[in-house]
């Protein structure tokens, strides 16, 4: 790419120091200008107002950034991304954030409406008092670039538990921020979490105490609006002894003419006897019939279970985007410590998904489980890539593994990539894989009983991915169960 | 009513059905009887609507309406109900899911209102105990893991939950033994009423011994070739279909 090469050579000409308040920018712009060298990254750490170590910290991701080449080894193809032809700060109008949730903009309100938020978070939104009986969810939403909505906050903090945009993180709460930044997906780890430590934008804090069980469901919804804006959320976890959390992340995006970058990081901790949940439905714009306009989803989420029996159980359900590279994974790193991957890929259209995830078990008596149901229709490509392995004093790791993919056509593709690696000799790994297709006879049999044919398929589907959709909260399972429908539409006939 | 007329059907440019013409009226019995190739399951596949076959000639009707440009859910929702002679597995969804769904569907599809979780809780367990299918079964996914009786009897289970208007009965005794026929024969008896035609089909007589047919049919080579009685039946079991496989050729 020439013109990352470009500015390769121009950073490199520059006297960094001399340049460091040199703004070419209007600090009071909603956008940064196209394209991204220092001073974007110093301009989107002084919108946020960050403290010095936080800049450098972005400025070291970039340098480091401009040394790397974007991996290839996924089974996904498209052309290549100018990243000097992307925006990476967007904020929506409102520069302030609201005071309460009375000031949030109705036209955000009305769009969440669009996109389907369950009413109860809508009424959250609204600043409506919920009915103290309901289950409590608290929603931590993200539009564009800055985090406009926070509730619950004050009953949280009751509990001791920080739930806040990380931009407010940095201010508040910079020793934990400091401690646990890039501590589970290091700044150098791969070509999108640099650049996303670079330029991230905003995205979500959570520490629960020792000893707490979080009172609520966290939520957040991210949506991306502006035109060519690369969405680069940064998501910080963190469940200190014997605490518990779940998190719950959905995302949908409106139609886009042009492909959009989205390059999210994700870091989770759980200390001794900690459990995080964390739970995701990706609805994220798949493209057109012919795959043009898609969102790009290249996305690094980690969870370290960092503590003796510690456990980290990633659920998620991806229906949208035009190329999914995602693989949530699990350090485990204490003894005794669990991790679990409960996911569900659908790939429609000419979208194209390479996802699955790594156990990493390091300690002793570690233990895995991965459950992952691929459904490929149209013309697209879906690929499960795994790796398990043991190392050496991962004494007893078990792992089971399970992959089911199921074709809806025949111009679609289903792939499994396993990787399995075992460095002593008490560890115990399963795989299992099975591909199956939807056959005529299944098909008409449900037809004959009065479904449709995109009924009858989607009956089928949900039948295939029950095992995951049990995993999921209960809020969360009747939307997918919703997504999995609509994202088929027009798979069969 | 359902009102076959001048049927031809084929099947990759074979031959199936020749020419065939059928009317069972309202609250009739009608059984048709064949060996083997006959073309007997390939007519329940055409008239419930399964794609791969073409038609070349002819109509088929229920009620009046022309059944043949309509998808197989438009031609359930009518009230047209196929019981397989080897019903599909759906492995994950629940048998109880799937009756909801189906029955929802054809509601929908009615402009009915849907009925309400009890009530339709209500009508699943009466039809359920009626056919000794516990509870549980209820729980397994459709089909999976069952037994030939037990899938038939799920088969008359839906049958009774979604009062079809006409029903075809493939082959329903293959794969039965003689207890497992009579639950079944039990409950399709059990649904037969001046307004519900239903269509037998079946290699042997064996089966019109519990479920007593108006009419019986002989086809061969993808034609009716006699017509008569209950009598017709048992006059088959004695001389077999010798005699009409010459005649149809």
């Amino acid at each position: 790419m020439a013109a990352v090469q470009e500015t390769v050579d121009k950073v490199k000409t520059l006297d960094v120091d001399a340049y460091k308040y040199g703004f070419f920018t209007d600090i009071e712009s909603d956008k940064a200008p196209k394209g991204l060298d220092e001073d974007i990254v110093r301009f989107i750490s002084a919108k946020k107002n960050e403290p010095e170590w936080m800049t450098e910290w972005r400025l070291d991701a970039f340098r480091r950034w401009l040394t790397m080449t974007e991996p290839k080894w996924a089974r996904v193809h498209y052309p290549p991304i100018d990243y000097q032809d992307l925006y990476y700060y967007a904020a929506p109008k409102s520069a302030e954030g609201p005071k309460s949730l009375d000031e949030v903009d109705p036209e955000l309100l009305r769009t969440y409406e669009k996109l389907g938020i369950p009413l109860r978070e809508q009424e959250l939104l609204a600043g409506v008092q919920p009915d103290p009986n309901a289950r409590k969810v608290a929603v931590d939403a993200v539009f564009d670039s800055v985090s406009v909505a926070t509730t619950f906050k004050a009953e949280l903090a009751k509990a001791g538990v920080i739930f806040c945009p990380i931009s407010e993180a940095i201010q508040t709460h910079p020793e934990l921020v400091r401690k646990y930044l890039g501590s589970v997906v290091p700044v150098t780890d791969n070509y999108f979490a640099t650049l996303n430590s670079a330029v991230f934008s905003d995205g979500s804090f959570v520490y629960v105490p020792p000893g707490v069980r979080c009172p609520m469901e966290l939520s957040t919804y991210f949506r991306i609006n502006e035109k060519n804006t690369g969405q680069f959320e940064r998501t910080l976890i963190i469940a200190d002894k014997g605490s518990y959390v779940s998190y719950l992340e959905g995302c949908t995006a409106p139609q886009r003419d042009e492909n959009q970058l989205h390059a999210a990081v994700v870091e989770l901790v759980a200390h001794d006897e900690a459990e995080i949940k964390y739970s995701t439905v990706q609805n994220w714009y798949p493209g057109d019939s012919e795959g043009k306009g898609g969102i790009y989803n290249f996305v690094t989420k980690r969870g370290d279970c960092r503590g003796d029996h510690s456990k980290i159980s990633w659920t998620q359900v991806e229906t949208g985007s035009a190329i999914t590279w995602k693989y949530p994974s699990c350090i485990l790193r204490g003894d005794f410590s669990r991790g679990e991957f409960y996911s569900i890929a659908i790939s429609n259209g000419r979208q194209q998904v390479d996802s699955g995830t790594k156990m990493l078990h390091l300690g002793a008596n570690t233990s895995s489980r991965v459950i992952s149901k691929g459904i490929a229709a149209g013309h697209s490509q879906n690929t499960y890539r795994g790796q398990i392995s043991a190392h050496r004093k991962a004494v007893n790791a078990r792992n089971f593994t399970q992959c089911d993919s199921l074709l809806i056509g025949n111009a679609c593709g289903a792939h499994t990539v396993p990787y399995i690696e075992a460095k002593n000799s008490s560890a115990i790994f399963e795989h299992e894989a099975t591909t199956s297709k939807i056959s005529d006879d299944q098909l008409f049999y449900c037809m004959q009983r009065g479904l449709s044919a995109e009924e009858a398929t989607a009956l089928i589907v949900n039948g295939f991915v029950r095992d995951v959709l049990q995993q999921l909260p209960m809020e969360f399972a009747v939307e997918a169960q919703k997504l999995i429908a609509i994202s088929l539409e027009g798979s069969v006939g | 009513m359902l009102e076959i007329n001048n049927l031809h059907v084929s099947i990759a440019g074979k031959k199936i059905i020749d020419g065939l013409s059928l009317t069972v009226a309202d609250g009739e019995v009608a059984a048709i009887m064949g060996p083997n190739g006959s073309g007997k399951s390939t007519l329940s596949y055409v008239i419930a609507g399964r794609a791969d076959y073409e038609v070349t000639e002819g109509s088929i009707r229920l009620d009046g309406v022309d059944l043949l440009d309509k998808t197989p859910s438009e031609r359930a929702a009518l009230g047209l109900f196929l019981v397989f002679q080897y019903p599909l597995e759906i492995p994950g969804v629940a048998t109880m899911t799937f009756l909801k769904a189906a029955l929802a569907a054809q509601r929908k599809a009615r402009d009915e209102a849907e009925l309400s979780t009890p009530d339709f809780m209500k009508r699943v367990r009466a039809a359920a105990s009626k056919l000794n299918i516990p509870q549980d079964m209820l729980k397994r996914p459709v089909n999976l893991g069952f037994s030939g009786g037990e899938k038939k009897r799920m088969e008359i289970l839906q049958m009774a939950l979604l009062e079809p208007k006409f029903a075809i009965l493939d082959e329903m005794d293959s794969g039965l033994d003689i207890d497992a026929l009579r639950v079944c024969a039990e409950g399709v008896n059990a649904l037969r009423s001046k307004d519900r035609g239903l269509l037998v089909i079946t290699h042997y007589q064996r089966l019109l011994d519990y479920i007593a047919p108006d009419s019986v049919h002989v086809m061969s080579k993808g034609r009716i070739v006699k017509s008569g009685g209950p009598d017709l039946a048992l006059e088959l079991e004695k001389s077999g279909y010798a005699d009409y496989v010459d005649e149809a050729a």
